[in-house]
């Protein structure tokens, strides 16, 4: 339940020009390699998912395969958790990192 | 083998019993090993891995907040699959939203059976199922290779029929 306290003004943080902060740094998603999951199935859940083309879910999906893993999406941290957790709804193996 | 195709706007299937059977099993014994979701069983490590797998103290709190979700969903996929199925096999027809929730169940099936079985991106399953049937052709290992075989090839079929 929502409260019936006063509205309260969020005060904006002011960013460090002269540096990024840590908090500031774009945060990706990676999905690893596995010995289960299909390439025709991978490249499937990458274009459902991001929408991406299927160029581009080919080429993830590749990238993966050979190189042993790949940048799947990247952004704002509850972004990223969020993709991953759906990406372990299709059994894919998804981490989250700020590299 | 049966394999699904692409009729109209639907995925196609017509199990024997056996094979219904033989599906029917393993998605319950998938549901069995969601709900006790041993944290020391490989293959549930699997299907619920760490988003922040060096950072355990994150990890806990991430997983507090999604995993039971996540749990839920899995379960949710797992039982659509064994009420679309009918015991004694048959035709089943899947549109897009359904077969979706089966290629997540087939997933998450082949998942814990390849995390039993060792399967690694060099196994040849052919080559391994013809040495277990060369050493006891009625061994458990024998009926776990053919069975995970027929759900890569089902999936492959459904994946191909729903591009299609």
């Amino acid at each position: 339940m929502v409260g019936m306290a006063a509205p309260q003004t969020v005060p904006v943080e002011t960013p460090d020009v002269t540096e990024v902060p840590d908090a500031d740094r774009v945060w990706v998603t990676i999905v690893w390699n596995d010995p289960v999951n299909l390439m025709s199935y991978v490249t499937w859940v990458f274009q459902k998912l991001f929408g991406y083309s299927k160029e581009k879910a080919e080429k993830l999906m590749l990238d993966v395969h050979h190189k042993g893993k790949a940048i799947v999406s990247s952004g704002a941290r509850e972004r990223m958790e969020y993709d991953a957790t759906r990406l372990h709804g299709y059994g894919l193996w998804a981490t989250v990192d700020q590299p | 083998m049966t394999m699904f195709r692409r009729r109209g706007g639907e995925c196609v299937a017509r199990f024997t019993p056996q094979e219904a059977q033989v599906l029917r099993q393993v998605v319950a014994e998938l549901a069995a090993l969601l709900n006790e979701a041993d944290r020391d069983d490989p293959a549930v490590e699997r299907l619920f891995p760490d988003v922040y797998p060096e950072d355990p103290a994150e990890q806990e709190e991430f997983r507090r907040f999604t995993e039971d979700d996540l749990k839920a969903a899995k379960l949710d996929q797992a039982s659509t699959v064994l009420s679309d199925l009918l015991d004694g096999g048959g035709e089943v027809r899947l549109a897009e939203e359904k077969a979706d929730l089966w290629l997540r169940a087939l997933t998450d099936v082949r998942l814990a059976l390849g995390t039993r079985l060792g399967i690694t991106d060099d196994t040849d399953l052919v080559a391994e199922l013809d040495a277990a049937v060369g050493r006891n052709p009625s061994s458990p290992l024998v009926g776990q290779l053919t069975v995970y075989a027929f759900l890569t090839e089902l999936q492959e079929s459904l994946v191909g029929a729903l591009m299609d």
